[in-house]
């Protein structure tokens, strides 16, 4: 089974966290959390569009799924890849745990260090074209090496 | 030979350069001006692991990558 799933444009919200439910459901979990991330209009965006780099955001998330592991739980995620327009969804994490405290501290730690450190760029969607949104992006740690 | 991928929004095309470590890669990136801004705020991967080191060693067929500031979800 993939935790991690990337897709071109929109996120199918209630495809993907149904299918969760129903695919963990069964695994004697007693908490799944969800966070579902939703593009606001705001300064006359039209949307938001992504860049990922596969091979890094892999093995940023393999670790987070030993980190879940080590507390019997897991972690699922889903992003975008390209545009994704206002009032739709780009990004959506999960937490599946036996304990209610876990998930709760898990899916915070997890969004948190996704947002500082899995290598993903945003741009806004303005007039049709993509501008790089850097003040709300992070550098990440250890950022300046070459400088 | 050494290549170097700019990744997101540096929007460069990948150089290939002969080197032997990161100490050397940032003397000939810093003589492109348009690289400036990005060099202080990227990070660095070599084959696709991030390294803090500018001692780092790098091998004939290694892959050095930028990561610019980040911004999922």
């Amino acid at each position: 089974m993939q935790y991690l799933e990337l897709y071109d444009s929109s996120l199918e919200v209630e495809k993907i966290t149904n299918r969760w439910y129903n695919d963990f459901r069964l695994s004697n979990f007693g908490a799944i959390i969800t966070f579902v991330g939703v593009v606001r209009d705001e300064d006359g965006i039209e949307g938001l569009s992504f860049d990922i780099y596969e091979p890094i955001l892999n093995s940023w998330f393999d670790s987070w799924q030993q980190k879940a592991k080590e507390n019997n739980a897991i972690v699922l995620m889903a992003h975008s890849r390209g545009d994704v327009l206002n009032h739709t969804s780009s990004y959506i994490a999960a937490v599946c745990s036996p304990k209610r405290r876990v998930a709760l501290e898990l899916i915070d730690e997890f969004v948190e260090d996704f947002k500082a450190s899995a290598p993903i760029w945003k741009y806004d969607i303005i007039k049709g074209k993509r501008v790089y949104a850097l003040e709300r992006s992070t550098a990440i740690s250890g950022a300046g090496l070459l400088s | 030979m050494i290549t170097i991928e700019f990744l997101g929004p540096i929007n460069k095309k990948p150089l290939q350069v002969e080197i032997t470590n990161l100490n050397e890669l940032s003397e000939i990136l810093k003589q492109d001006e348009s690289l400036k801004s990005w060099l202080n705020n990227s990070a660095v991967a070599v084959n696709d692991t991030l390294v803090k080191d500018t001692n780092y060693i790098l091998n004939d067929g290694d892959k050095v990558s930028l990561l610019p500031p980040v911004c999922g979800g």
